[in-house]
């Protein structure tokens, strides 16, 4: 025998004790309950389902379905302890995190050999990847709780936070979902997923012994009627949810018009570029991170190969060779890259995908890998000879399957990174820095590495864009997805505005002046509307203003195509866009009389009020361009050699409908925040100031705007904003209006993710600062990208500073 | 796919016959399209003790091919014959008899990989070894290979007439340095020539290449002028091998192999102490380059060290209890 091993020099088997996991569920009695204010609760009905290692499909232990009454007794637990959490000074709430951070890593060899066991992955993966990681959140937001007191103020916590979290990293996501939620003094109710409990269950012990609060944390165990049930309860203030885009779209419409916070994260399609300039076989083992850590059931995944033409063949002949060396097998031994895929329906679900993808002519390829008899398994597969709309090019597969197509520039490269409706993460391969620091902006995603792939820290922001989802885990930012701005919660409902009865006019002859052809803005041009229609103006006392265009669905079509084209001013510098919009506001100013005077005609203001109204509106022209270069990322230096680039980028095509009261100020307000951060948008003034938005774009055409960066559309408020909310080519929607608008605008948004800010029928105080300039309003124009950049050269690496 | 050129060939160590490569011609453009990425080299090289683990019996088959694997050295300025006498003696016999038994391996007539010495000391390497074990000779004016080409050449002639089976040159650091790659050509592949019948190993001398671009593009001429193994280092520099710049050799090795269907061998050389060191060693061969490699034909541990810790974790390993250096013989 010993002779044989010598010769084959084979590998075998080389298995982590499973002894203190085995154990530990041997004192729950293999049967879990409810972890409920600070202990374990039973299910009345005595409900329980099986949870399985998809190893070996041993059943490993039974879990409770929570019933409605358990969720409604977490959430109001929850409630109860919110008070006394919040009570706590900062560093009280560190002190608990930091106790987590501490038992986690205390008992890192359990939880990761239960979630290996569970999840089926490789105890390499939760050993060295996900377990660390995890105690690193809770000691990275330990020192967010200690410093909330002085850096998060004007902020306020949400209050009870439903987490929904999925089966792939299941007590990594754990992490980034509770550490920022307390460290904010949230409390919490976070849901498992059905197939991956244990380690959050494990996790519930550690409360305990870490002496939180009882009903801070309440873990509840379920399938998805459980997670349906947090997302609908009215007593939750915010969903932090990470899953599939469609679950994520039927959350994103199922909270619409609630007014609770949300974060979702969801999927992914990432591209992995390799240029001929880069390492290749540095490249080949980044894919291996990229698209078979964790089988390939990662959101952020690189499951699309993109390929420079010129070395395309010799590096599938690496992929190849690479794929060779692939080791399956049971999730604990500690020899072995390949896992379980975590259950049957998933591993059909990928089988059928692949399939599909060679029925529509994939050439399939894959690694011939001993899989394990028993358990659920599916091997390294790469996919080749595909257009970009193949099944597996365009579907989030969640398996071990890369696809690769080739392309011939960089400008083709980035267009086919961009050619997808996800928009999580990106991995490019050059040694040419230049190349990749000059592509990484112009993809689309959240997250952008350079010569590596799934690298995280809880420093640094991740998050997708597009429909992979909003908001952040990690960073400074993801501390903003836990709390709100103080002034929201005391916001008053808005009073509509009063309609005066028009008094009998008959167009055009009734008026003294000239016939004014009032237009709308489309594309730097003064457009008519499509329908050929306009509608009349009348001012606080019913007297005819004028008459503008009745814009429709159409308007908003040929507007958001003139924003598209305008996509250079979100690549324009922010020197550039404070000149402009200093010009704006130098522009307005001559003008101010003529602002004051419609202003007092159309809403009935006195003199005073009028003229505040135009000077605070030069005001916030001026701080947006004041903003315009200082609204800036920042570098991150997580524990890796190098850096990570913070940067906070447009998020693309903004449609705004301005408010109804302060209809001039809010309007400025909205737009010069907007624009300064390089968004191009597509405006709808309140009803009252529409005849001075058409009067505003005559000193936007005297000021060098670029054209399509402000298209300002009037007509019928809420149609022309619906038509907006149903448009897959705006990426986000701001709406100051009513609260029935608000919810439909929330549902129609799920369809491609856009991004929300809506007023629920409240009214901002547009002359109050902190809430019509500045953080609040820039932190919703733009998404933050995180590029990292691992550096290094020197013969044994970076030795001093 | 080039024809490989094999100059002649030699009985080894494996009891199989290993060619003896004849230089290629110069072929400056496999250079240009060399790319190496510290970042991503070095995450391959921290994730890799994680990925593999040899447990069990596999691990003590592993410990033997590593001792099988050694060219077991001395290169030290107060060598004397009787010092040499006593290493060769340890070559023929590198594991204590009741420990062959106990694992029942007595059938693989376990010697190291060769043993390497300075010219002079061929003769008392010969005296003892009787060609059981190859005779590696340092030569060219190890370590600096600063001496004059002519006394180089001639020293590696007579190490060759002296019974020395193997060669290990060092290469001119200076001209990896200013990239002067026709004057390492021409230098390699003058020391091939002068080689003969011997295998050549070459040294480039990795800790003073200042980058892994260079410790690629170093291995690349290496394997141009007809180098058999090439290896990293003298023993001498500040930094030795490390698992980093084998890597990065060892892909150059294979990148080679598919230019030219030629299958050089590889020599990590100084610094490599504990049988775990060694084991990791063998995982990076074997997933960089296959089985194939991981044989004394194709791999060499260049240590002195090493031996005594895989001596003394095999005997942990087969009696449970663990060792001390002197129950086992010195070298």
């Amino acid at each position: 025998m010993l002779i044989e091993k010598f010769n084959t020099m084979a590998y075998g088997t080389a298995p982590e004790s499973d002894k203190e996991a085995r154990k530990w569920l041997t004192e729950h009695k293999a049967k879990f309950g409810l972890f409920i204010n600070g202990k374990w609760e039973k299910n009345a009905k005595d409900d329980y389902f099986p949870t399985a290692s998809p190893a070996n499909k041993e059943v490993l232990a039974e879990i409770t379905q929570a019933s409605t009454e358990n969720i409604d007794e977490a959430v109001a637990c929850a409630r109860k302890a919110l008070a006394g959490w919040q009570a706590l000074t900062g560093h009280e709430r560190a002190k608990h995190l930091y106790a987590l951070a501490r038992l986690i890593q205390k008992h890192s060899r359990v939880i990761s050999v239960l979630e290996s066991m569970d999840n089926g992955k490789t105890i390499r993966e939760s050993r060295d990847l996900d377990i660390p990681l995890a105690a690193r959140h809770f000691y990275y937001h330990a020192g967010w709780a200690q410093i909330s007191e002085t850096e998060l103020t004007g902020y306020e916590a949400y209050g009870v936070i439903g987490q929904i979290i999925p089966w792939n990293f299941p007590f990594l996501m754990l992490a980034w979902k509770l550490a920022p939620a307390l460290a904010a003094g949230n409390t919490i109710v976070l849901k498992p997923a059905e197939s991956t409990s244990l380690s959050a269950l494990y996790f519930a012990d550690l409360i305990q012994k870490a002496g939180i609060p009882k009903g801070v944390i309440n873990i509840i165990t379920g399938d998805g009627e459980v997670g349906e049930a947090i997302v609908n309860h009215p007593d939750i203030n915010k969903i932090a949810f990470t899953g599939s885009t469609k679950v994520g779209q039927i959350i994103r419409r199922a909270v619409a018009g609630t007014a609770k916070g949300l974060t979702l994260e969801l999927g992914g399609k990432s591209p992995f570029i390799v240029f001929e300039d880069a390492d290749l076989d540095g490249a080949v083992e980044g894919l291996v991170d990229a698209i078979w850590l964790n089988q390939g059931q990662v959101c952020c995944a690189g499951s699309r190969l993109l390929m420079q033409e010129s070395i395309a063949e010799k590096l599938i002949a690496k992929i190849k060779h690479r794929m060779s060396k692939l080791r399956a097998g049971d999730s604990l031994d500690k020899c072995i890259d390949v896992g379980a895929i975590i259950d049957e329906s998933q591993r059909q679900q990928i089988d059928t995908l692949v399939q599909q993808g060679v029925a529509e002519g994939a050439t399939i390829w894959q690694a011939e890998c001993a899989l394990p008899e028993k358990g659920v398994y599916y091997p390294p597969t790469l996919l080749t000879d595909v257009g970009m709309n193949n099944t597996c090019m365009v579907n989030e597969i969640f398996g071990p399957v890369l696809t690769a197509i080739t392309f011939r520039t960089q400008e083709e490269a980035i267009e086919l990174a961009n050619n997808t409706r996800y928009g999580l993460a990106c991995s490019v391969w050059s040694e040419d820095i230049n190349r990749a620091l000059e592509l990484a902006p112009q993809v689309r995603a959240g997250v952008i590495w350079i010569n590596g792939s799934n690298m995280f820290d809880a420093s640094v922001g991740f998050g997708g864009y597009k429909e992979s989802g909003f908001g952040r885990e990690g960073g400074h930012e993801g501390m903003l997805a836990y709390v709100k701005p103080t002034f929201l919660t005391s916001l008053k409902d808005e009073k509509p505005i009063v309609n005066v009865t028009p008094k009998n006019y008959t167009t055009s002859a009734s008026l003294s002046t000239i016939n004014r052809t009032a237009k709308m803005f489309i594309g730097g041009k003064q457009a008519r509307a499509d329908g050929g229609d306009s509608y009349p103006v009348f001012d606080n006392k019913g007297n005819l203003e004028g008459e503008v265009g009745l814009g429709n669905r159409k308007d908003i079509r040929n507007a958001v195509e003139a924003a598209d084209k305008a996509a250079g001013w979100s690549v324009a510098n922010g020197h550039t866009r404070a000149q402009i919009l200093y010009y704006i506001a130098e522009n307005l100013s001559l003008r101010e009389k003529e602002f004051v005077e419609s202003i007092k005609r159309m809403t009935g203001a006195k003199q005073a009020q009028a003229e505040k109204e135009v000077s605070l509106s030069i005001q916030r022209l001026f701080s947006a361009a004041a903003w315009a270069d200082k609204f800036e990322g920042s570098v991150h230096q997580p524990p890796v050699r190098g850096v990570v680039l913070a940067m906070k980028e447009a998020v693309g095509i903004i449609g705004i409908t301005a408010a109804e009261n302060s209809p001039w100020l809010s309007f400025i307000s909205l737009l010069s925040s907007a624009i300064a951060m390089g968004n191009r948008v597509i405006i709808i003034p309140g009803s009252q100031a529409a005849l001075m938005a058409i009067d505003f774009y005559q000193i936007l055409e005297a000021s060098d705007l670029p054209a399509g960066v402000v298209n300002i559309i009037t007509g019928n408020r809420d149609e022309l904003t619906m038509a907006m909310a149903t448009h897959n080519n705006v990426d986000a929607l701001w709406y100051f209006g009513s609260q029935q608008t608000s919810q439909a605008i929330e549902v129609e948004a799920a369809d491609n993710m856009k991004r929300t800010w809506v007023s629920y029928g409240k009214a901002y105080d547009w002359s109050d600062n902190g809430q019509a300039e500045g953080r609040n309003i820039l932190n919703k124009a733009v998404e933050i990208k995180n590029i990292w950049v691992p550096y290094g050269d020197q013969m044994g690496g970076t030795t001093k500073y | 796919m080039s024809k490989v050129q094999i100059l002649s060939k030699q009985a080894s160590p494996e009891a199989s016959v290993v060619p003896v490569f004849a230089p290629l011609e110069f072929t400056p453009h496999w250079l240009d399209s060399i790319r190496v990425n510290y970042s991503a080299a070095e995450r391959r090289i921290k994730t890799l003790a994680g990925r593999r683990s040899v447990k069990k019996e596999q691990q003590l088959a592993w410990m033997l091919r590593a001792i099988s694997c050694i060219d077991l050295t001395t290169l030290q300025g107060d060598d004397t014959e009787g010092r040499v006498r006593r290493l060769a003696n340890k070559a023929l016999n590198p594991l204590r008899q009741d420990l062959i038994k106990q694992a029942n391996c007595e059938q693989l007539n376990l010697t190291t990989g060769a043993v390497c010495v300075y010219h002079s000391m061929i003769p008392a390497a010969l005296a003892v070894l009787k060609n059981r074990v190859p005779i590696a000779a340092v030569s060219a004016g190890f370590p600096t290979g600063l001496a004059p080409m002519s006394i180089k050449l001639q020293e590696i002639e007579a190490s060759v007439a002296a019974g020395a089976a193997e060669i290990d040159i060092v290469v001119t650091r200076s001209h990896v340095l200013t990239h002067n790659w026709q004057a390492l050509y021409d230098e390699v592949k003058a020391y091939k020539l002068a080689c003969g019948s011997a295998r050549m190993k070459t040294i480039i001398a990795t800790g003073q290449l200042g980058n892994l671009k260079n410790v690629a593009k170093a291995s690349m001429v290496a394997m141009m002028a007809g180098s058999d193994f090439i290896k990293t280092s003298t023993g001498t520099e500040s930094v030795n091998a490390t698992l980093l710049v084998s890597l990065i050799m060892m892909r150059t090795i294979r990148e080679f192999y598919q230019l030219t269907g030629r299958k050089v061998a590889f020599k990590p050389a100084g610094g490599i102490r504990t049988a775990k060191d060694a084991v990791n060693y063998l995982v990076l061969v074997k997933e960089e380059l296959g089985d194939e490699w991981l044989n004394a034909n194709m791999f060499r541990f260049g240590a002195s060290g090493l031996l005594t810790d895989l001596e003394r974790q095999i005997e942990f390993h087969l009696t449970g209890r663990y060792s001390a250096n002197y129950r086992h013989a010195m070298a």
